[in-house]
């Protein structure tokens, strides 16, 4: 139908279509990678890496699921916890049955599982939305929880119920289980983290995200263009269980070290929706600004005022931490829906015209 | 060869439709024929059945009876989506875009259909899936460059004004390359400007792709100038079907649209 100017636009698309087609961006985003994985493990040490680093990574891989499923396909889930559960008793029970697999392997394969019942619990989105979905996907939250305490078999029937993590080697160096040292476990977290992020960068700038974006935007007018809503919103659901999943596998095997259901609570899933809100909706690096806050928030509040020598008690931390946090979600909501990722960029806009105001 | 004649003309036939709204007849036996690369109106005043009929077209609502042939495809029902996977696409009266996506991903999304790589190519953003993006976003350009849109290739369309999302709307259109393409009221709200621009597009579309265009429009002179044929709807009744002379000296259509203004 359309008259083509062969191979004349292309050379100019493909570097429109570049993932960051500022020179800037992409050279600040491969010196970052670059940083985290070769200075970071050298210069910092075991608290920053513990305390901060990795469960900053691990949230950040949980709140990105989340976001392509509620900031890119509209469909809300208070279910993440849950996923996230399936994703670590399903590398528990894979190195049992496997105990000579790669046990990074078997972490990547048990996003798999959560991604199945992702799509199980997604089904009813193609009838239902916002806050009724919302609410069914509670139920996957709950049954997660109750299936995973109650059945014996989960947890290979330890007296104390809860799963512990052996030691695993990956090319001789151990990386999971009690032995395995802090720098170890960061670099299969941030290796992990990193590619999964990439990959969903690319899956937003494509036809499934544009598909994802069409379905929350206007799904009536998704339909006529040819997008099938329940295909679209379960692959949706299917993705971002799969990165729940490892991001729950990687809670528990390279970060808790051992662990009951009850890590996996709905406080949990509570938290990663607020990384996603204050992150900013619709926004891969909006995940990982919102991971990094609320990460960040309860450690400043209990150093802060340890550092200008004023005493304060962990419950105080606690309640000041809910204070601050739900009146941010409340601005972030009402002021800014696409979260720090947008007032970041709105920055760096303004740095790049600096020092001229247009 | 006088088959040819026969069945190729007549792209969508529309056959004694009946669609009513708990008592709230919408449309009654409604008849018509739309030929292939023709530009056909469907006027007649405000609740009289335009826009319920373009939706009994794409499968949004589906009628209590009567049946459409498309293609020489007989139906009594389909989904919104097989309408588009069959080759009609449309623009609604209120514009229906996706106002967080920029000009041009709204454009691309209309090449949905068109695009197959696996989710295993598109994780990658390699191969087929990357070969498949530039190959659409090729056709996008130039639906952009067509209806002169360059300037707000990356600004989310729920920041334009009016009369530009209808533009988009328009383009997203054009990008599914419809053999239907259904109108309603693509000028509404423009200034004259705007709608000169866009009745331009309209005869353009039309000439250079070949595109049949069913239009829902109020404006009479642009109606006029526009279209080949078109039927008048009236409280859900056709009641006049013709060329715009036809039409325009039909006394029926003249008590019951145009005797509006005659009246003042
Ligand atoms: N979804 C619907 N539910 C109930 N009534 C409807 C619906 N769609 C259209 N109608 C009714 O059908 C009639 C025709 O409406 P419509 O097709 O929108 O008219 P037009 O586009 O010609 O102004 C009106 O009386 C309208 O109220
Ligand atoms: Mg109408």
């Amino acid at each position: 139908m359309f008259y083509r100017e062969a191979g004349q636009f292309k050379t100019t698309y493909i570097a429109d279509q570049e993932l960051f087609p500022v020179k800037q961006d992409r050279w600040g985003l491969l010196i970052i990678i670059g940083f985290s994985f070769v200075v970071i493990p050298v210069v910092a040490n075991d608290y920053w890496l513990q305390a901060i680093l990795i469960p900053f990574l691990i949230f950040s891989l949980a709140a990105l699921g989340l976001n392509l499923l509620t900031g890119y396909a509209g469909q809300l889930s208070l279910g993440t916890g849950g996923f996230m559960a399936v994703g670590a008793y399903s590398c528990y029970k894979l190195i049992t049955i496997f105990p000579n697999t790669n046990v990074i392997v078997l972490i990547l394969l048990s996003g798999f599982v959560a991604a199945g019942f992702g799509l199980i619990f997604g089904i009813p989105s193609l009838r239902i939305k916002g806050f009724y979905l919302a609410v069914a996907t509670l139920a996957a939250q709950f049954f997660f929880e109750w299936l995973f305490a109650r059945v014996g078999w989960f947890y290979n029937y330890n007296d104390s119920g809860a799963i512990e993590v052996p030691v695993r080697k990956v090319f001789d160096i151990a990386v999971t289980g009690p032995i395995a040292t802090t720098e170890a476990r960061y670099i299969v977290v941030l290796s992990i983290v990193t590619t999964l992020a990439l990959i969903a960068t690319n899956i937003v700038r494509g036809r499934i995200g544009r598909a994802w974006m069409a379905i929350r935007d206007m799904d009536i007018a998704a339909e006529l263009i040819g997008i099938r809503p329940l295909y679209t919103k379960l692959i949706a659901f299917g993705i971002s269980s799969y990165y729940a999943g490892v991001a729950g596998a990687l809670y528990v095997f390279t970060y808790l070290g051992a662990a009951e259901v009850e890590v996996f609570d709905i406080n949990i899933s509570f938290e990663i929706l607020f990384m996603v809100i204050i992150g900013g909706l619709g926004s891969i690096s909006g995940a990982f600004f919102g991971s990094a806050f609320i990460v960040l928030i309860p450690i400043l509040i209990t150093n802060l005022p340890l550092i200008l020598g004023i005493p304060i008690n962990a419950a105080t931390v606690e309640h000041f931490n809910f204070m601050i946090v739900g009146a941010l979600i409340v601005l972030f909501l009402i002021f800014e829906p696409h979260g720090l990722a947008k007032i970041w960029s709105i920055m760096r806009e303004k740095l790049r015209v600096w020092p001229f105001p247009y | 060869m006088p088959a040819q004649n026969n069945y190729p003309e007549i792209i969508l036939s529309v056959d004694q439709i009946n669609l009513s709204f708990g008592g709230v007849k919408a449309l009654e036996d409604i008849n018509f024929d739309i030929r292939k690369k023709e530009i056909f109106a469907i006027i007649g005043p405000n609740g009289a059945g335009k826009t319920s009929m373009l939706n009994v077209i794409n499968g949004f609502y589906h009628p209590q009876h009567g049946e459409i042939r498309f293609k020489g495809l007989h139906r009594k029902q389909m989904r919104p989506h097989e309408a588009a996977v069959q080759g009609i696409a449309r623009t609604f009266q209120n514009v229906a875009l996706f106002k967080g996506m920029t000009t041009l991903n709204n454009i691309m999304s209309g090449r949905n259909l068109k695009m197959k790589s696996n989710i295993f190519w598109q994780a990658l953003y390699y191969g087929p899936a990357r070969k498949e993006e530039m190959e659409n976003r090729e056709v996008v350009e130039y639906i952009i460059d067509f209806l002169e849109i360059q300037s707000i290739r990356r600004t989310p369309v729920g920041k334009l004004p009016y009369g530009l999302q209808k533009r988009v709307e328009l383009g997203r259109a054009l990008a599914m390359e419809p053999d239907l393409l259904l109108l309603d009221e693509p000028m509404a709200g423009m200034n004259i400007e705007e709608k000169q621009d866009m009745c331009r597009f309209i005869l353009d579309i039309n000439e250079q792709f070949g595109t049949t265009i069913v239009l829902i429009e109020h404006d009479m002179s642009v109606v006029m100038d526009l279209s080949e044929r078109m039927i008048v709807l009236d409280y859900g009744r056709k009641i006049a079907e013709g060329n715009p002379d036809e039409i325009r000296s039909n006394q029926k259509v003249i008590d019951a649209y145009l005797g509006v203004a005659h009246s003042n």
